[in-house]
């Protein structure tokens, strides 16, 4: 037996969680060591998986199994495709940026990061980041539910807690609310397909490599598939059940945003498609229009939201919609280029979103204000936050050589063998992104200081340039050497057309 | 003549039964100030019972004994397991009431109430049947008004008494329909007596509805569930909380040998009444919990929510005669087994925080985590695990029940149900918000720690170890369900 790799990622923040809880609360140096500690393990251990695994084997790889409940067929399996493998980087990578961020500076002018009982903070966001490996790395629908929901609850408290005290308790309960609602809709569905297939083949078992080839009628997937795909898709933000999302990163303190737009909705997006996609295929062919629809009308409406917001956190945030929507545009395309495409926007976006985020945080930390009007001259106080919001902000645009664009031209590609009319409108939203960012950088960051701020505002931290550039350098990476991530991604999308019957 | 079967079928009751004399003969021995001590007495010796009987008292093949009067299976054992679980834990959480703590009486009438219990999980025969159900009773009757002094619980204690009275009246008068249309009061027997052809279905469902009364008002359905938030809010509150699991799993123990066993006939129609009182119990049971400021009846009545949830179980269970599959009920006892020590984790830390404070509000709940930060996680764990989430016992168990429901056919109820959890998952989480996020009104809180007292961490900590023990490696516990159900015929 090779070296369990996978669930040591998956329970190694857990672990960590656990041991953090146990230390003094006075400690707290010490606490963010051990979280910084433990994410930077779990993050070697995911580059390890990411360059180790072997895109000419294809198909899931680094499988662990064990027979958890054989009664009812729920087992720990574990397992990583091309599709997988880089959302288990990106989550190590976004852990670990996250805890420097919220490493802060205990200077009583800045009061930056988190001060704030920093012992459970950790603990949460750690017992939240090993739900999200779990569920990547999950072959078994029971224990992707499982860890689904490890990934969905803490978010309440996290936001609850540390966030934005004008509107976190709204945005906490309204958050949770929807996606608890989602994810049960999805159960539901989940069991009947489970029950169904014991119908049908007489196996009971929540394996889905097994549930692949339990023969669903394409009646039974004409009727399940919207609710397991919808149900999983609300997390993924799709409109029009995207309204929580923008509400959440805004309450939500720094890290947590990061981690949500960074990794939370690329987990709706990949448990939509693992369970809805690739288990009810015919179902996803027959309903494709309707996912084509609600994307499109997230990109296109999703830019212009965030173009008319003056709180740079929603701006963000209806930003990540709109690109959310390109993933679901590309999912709902089921051809190669709009999977592959799909596939590398959910890493890209999530570095992205995480690396604005984590700028917007430092400069609200220190200038106190989000307000975009009430902003301006940052470039000259710190480049280093400056220049990592334009490269953030030219991937979002999707200029090339950057990640954006290696991740938008195959899914406007794929759209268009699909439905060419959506292509031409959804390309409207490129333009809208532009201006919008471009105007943000503007104001924000090159505009005159505004004499309110003058003195009060300084510079980041050692640690928090250490996150820039480490989410620069990815995206960058990914926009010039494309073949880091799209050859593996569309080893992943094979298996998915294979399932579609189509390739 | 006597065997061996019949002293093992038995023994669990002979050991507590010995406990109690023990205590009844050394506690006027102990000093006035000493007495809280058969606090550590109770525990560790049902404890031990627990041990012997797992080691010497283990069912083999279903049999009956002591003159059809009990029966020995996996169904019965599981559940007193569970009872004396359940028992040890309160006999803990009693220790440090000053109220009923610090007398001897208390835990004897725990002790007898347990040994009800025991005897309902494991009686084959109407009559042996009713016996347990009022030695269950009558202690708890008792218990519940044990603080004379306090007016509330005075009148927790007698509303129990004329509600329980009166429900078990009603059910005593179905048992003796049951006897008068059949001859016998054989559970067992009484399977091949009412068969559909002996019996007119509006006849074999009247006599149900009867008995469904008195079982109802132990389990707390609606509409017998009036007399529960009242009760759970006056009583002391370890007892509440032994009333809410244990008293409940019992019922539940009884509900499911009493209609499988005897009445399986007639389960199509039965079974649809269940469902419909399972969609009403836990939708009642939910929206009134939304409205309650104090935590106790806040726990009453999304207890009554959850035998809602319980009871899918159950229906789930008979609707797929003839095949039998046993999901149904193994889910039951499942989620019985998460239920019992969530919700006495519950009650424990409820119990925990008043003795400091005295305060049972939830808004009295602010700034709890920064108070006492492992009073404020075990809050956390417990109130998940109620809510349904991993990896909390309460999310397999509620995810078992509704396997069981889909597979039986009834989505619309498994629905109910998840649209029931929704709003449990909004209320729990209010009361977490006071304890994590509200603060206490001058923001002192370093200056009021809540602390716990060496019985109480004992209890706490083993209800927490169990409760994610039970939500994580639910293997063995669902093993032991699964036996418990397929030994029921």
């Amino acid at each position: 037996m090779n070296f369990p790799v996978l669930s040591v990622i998956t329970f190694t923040p857990m672990v960590a969680a656990l041991i953090i809880l146990m230390m003094p609360a006075q400690r707290r140096n010490e606490t963010r060591a051990v979280a910084l500690a433990a994410a930077t393990f779990a993050l070697i251990l995911s580059v390890w998986v990411y360059f180790s695994y072997d895109q000419a084997a294809a198909g899931y790889q680094f499988i662990e199994k064990y027979n958890w409940l054989p009664a009812l067929g729920i087992s720990l399996h574990f397992g990583v495709d091309g599709i997988s493998a880089p959302l288990v980087l990106l989550t190590g990578v976004v852990m670990f940026t996250g805890v420097l961020i919220s490493w802060g500076d205990e200077d009583p002018h800045v009061k930056a990061g988190i001060q704030d009982r920093p012992r459970e903070f950790f603990a949460f966001l750690f017992l939240l980041a090993g739900g999200v490996f779990g569920v990547f790395v999950s072959l078994d629908l029971f224990m992707l539910f499982f860890f689904y929901e490890i990934a969905v609850f803490p978010m309440y408290l996290l936001i609850a807690i540390w966030g934005w005290v004008v509107t976190r308790e709204y945005a906490a309960m309204k958050l949770t609310l929807y996606l608890f609602i989602g994810s049960v809709v999805s159960l539901v569905g989940a069991l009947v397909m489970y029950w169904m297939q014991y119908k049908n083949t007489g196996i009971l078992s929540f394996d889905m490599l097994v549930m692949e080839n339990a023969g669903f009628s394409q009646a039974f997937q004409n009727a399940w598939f919207l609710p397991v795909f919808f149900g999983f898709a609300v997390l993924g933000g799709i409109w029009p059940f995207h309204n929580w999302s923008p509400d959440g990163h805004v309450a939500a303190p720094t890290a947590v945003s990061m981690f949500h737009a960074g990794v939370l909705m690329k987990l709706g997006a990949f448990a939509a498609l693992r369970v809805g996609i690739m288990l009810l295929p015919e179902g996803a062919k027959h309903w494709s229009w309707v996912i084509m629809l609600c994307a499109g009308i997230a990109v296109v409406y999703g830019a212009y939201i965030a173009f008319v917001q003056t709180d740079m956190k929603y701006m963000i945030g209806f930003s990540s919609v709109s690109h959310m929507g390109l993933v679901m545009l590309g999912l709902s395309t089921l051809n190669q280029n709009g999977l592959t495409g799909a596939g590398v926007q959910m890493f890209s976006h999530g570095v992205m979103t995480a690396l604005f985020f984590a700028v917007t945080g430092m400069i609200y930390d220190r200038a106190h204000t989000r307000m975009i009007p009430e902003l301006g001259g940052m470039m000259k106080i710190m480049p280093f936050a400056g220049i990592g919001f334009i490269i953030g902000g030219l991937v979002s645009m999707g200029m090339p050589g950057f990640s954006g664009f290696v991740a938008e031209f195959p899914i406007f590609m794929g759209v268009w063998q699909s439905q060419w009319l959506v292509a031409v409108i959804a390309s409207i939203s490129i333009v809208i992104t532009a201006a919008y960012i471009m105007m943000n950088i503007r104001k924000v960051f090159f505009a005159e200081l505004p004499d309110k701020l003058e003195g009060h505002v300084g510079d980041v931290t050692v640690l928090d340039k250490v996150a820039i550039v480490t989410l620069c350098l990815l995206m960058v990476g990914i926009g010039l050497f494309p073949g880091l991530m799209v050859p593996m991604v569309q080893t992943g999308v094979e298996n998915i057309l294979r399932l579609l019957g189509g390739a | 003549m006597f065997t061996s079967t019949m002293f093992a079928s038995i023994l669990p009751e002979i050991l507590i039964l010995v406990l109690a004399i023990l205590i009844l003969v050394i506690e006027p021995f102990w000093k006035e100030e000493k007495r809280r001590n058969v606090g550590w007495l109770t525990a560790g010796g049902l404890l031990a019972a627990m041990i012997v009987s797992l080691l010497f008292a283990q069912p083999g093949e279903p049999a009956t004994t002591l003159g059809g009067m009990v029966r020995f299976d996996w169904l019965g054992f599981f559940f007193k397991m569970l009872f004396m679980f359940a028992g040890a834990a309160t006999a803990l959480l009693f220790m440090d009431n000053e109220k009923i703590g610090h007398r001897g009486e208390a835990y004897i009438l725990l002790l007898a109430s347990l040994l009800g219990m025991n005897l309902m999980a494991a009686s084959a025969d109407l009559v042996m049947l009713y016996l347990a159900i009022e030695t269950t009773s009558i202690p708890l009757y008792v218990l519940s008004g044990f603080m004379l002094a306090d007016n509330k619980s005075t009148e927790s204690g007698f509303k129990y008494l004329l509600f329980g009275a009166l429900a078990s009246t009603i059910m005593l008068y179905g048992f003796s329909l049951v006897f008068g249309f059949t001859g016998t009061t054989n559970m067992y027997q009484l399977a091949d007596m009412l068969k559909a052809g002996n019996l007119p279905l509006t006849t074999a469902l009247g006599v149900l509805a009867l008995i469904l009364v008195g079982l109802g008002f132990k389990v707390s359905l609606v509409p017998f569930h009036f007399w529960a938030p009242d009760v759970y809010e006056g009583a002391p509150t370890p007892v509440s909380g032994f009333l809410s699991t244990a008293s409940k799993a019992a019922g539940f123990a009884v509900l499911i040998r009493l209609f499988f066993v005897a009445f399986p006939d007639f389960a199509e129609s039965w079974t649809l009444v269940l469902a419909v009182l399972s969609a009403i119990t836990m939708t009642v049971g939910n929206l009134l919990t939304l409205q309650q400021t104090n935590i106790k009846r806040l726990l009453a009545y999304s207890s009554i929510a959850h035998a809602g949830y319980t009871l899918i179980g159950v229906v789930a269970f008979s609707k797929v005669h003839p095949e039998w599959s046993q999901l149904g009920a193994a889910s039951v006892v499942f989620y019985l087994a998460a239920y019992i020590a969530t919700n006495l984790l519950a009650f424990g830390i409820v119990m925990a925080f008043s003795r400091v404070t005295g305060l049972e509000d939830i808004k009295d709940y602010a700034g709890l985590s920064r108070r006492s930060p492992l009073l404020g996680l075990m809050m956390l764990a417990a109130f998940l695990s109620l809510a349904g989430m991993p990896p909390f016992g309460g999310f397999v168990a509620k995810v078992f029940v509704f396997a069981a429901g889909v597979q039986a056919g009834y989505v619309w109820l498994v629905i109910v149900g998840i649209i029931n959890s929704i709003i449990g998952v909004y209320y729990y989480l209010n009361v977490l918000k006071f304890v994590y996020l509200y603060r206490m009104p001058n923001q002192d809180e370093e200056k009021h720690p809540v602390p716990l007292t060496r019985p109480y961490t004992i209890a706490l900590v083993v209800l927490v170890l169990g409760v994610i023990l039970i939500g994580t490696l639910f293997a063995p516990w669902f093993s032991w369900s699964d036996a418990a159900a397929l030994t029921l015929f």
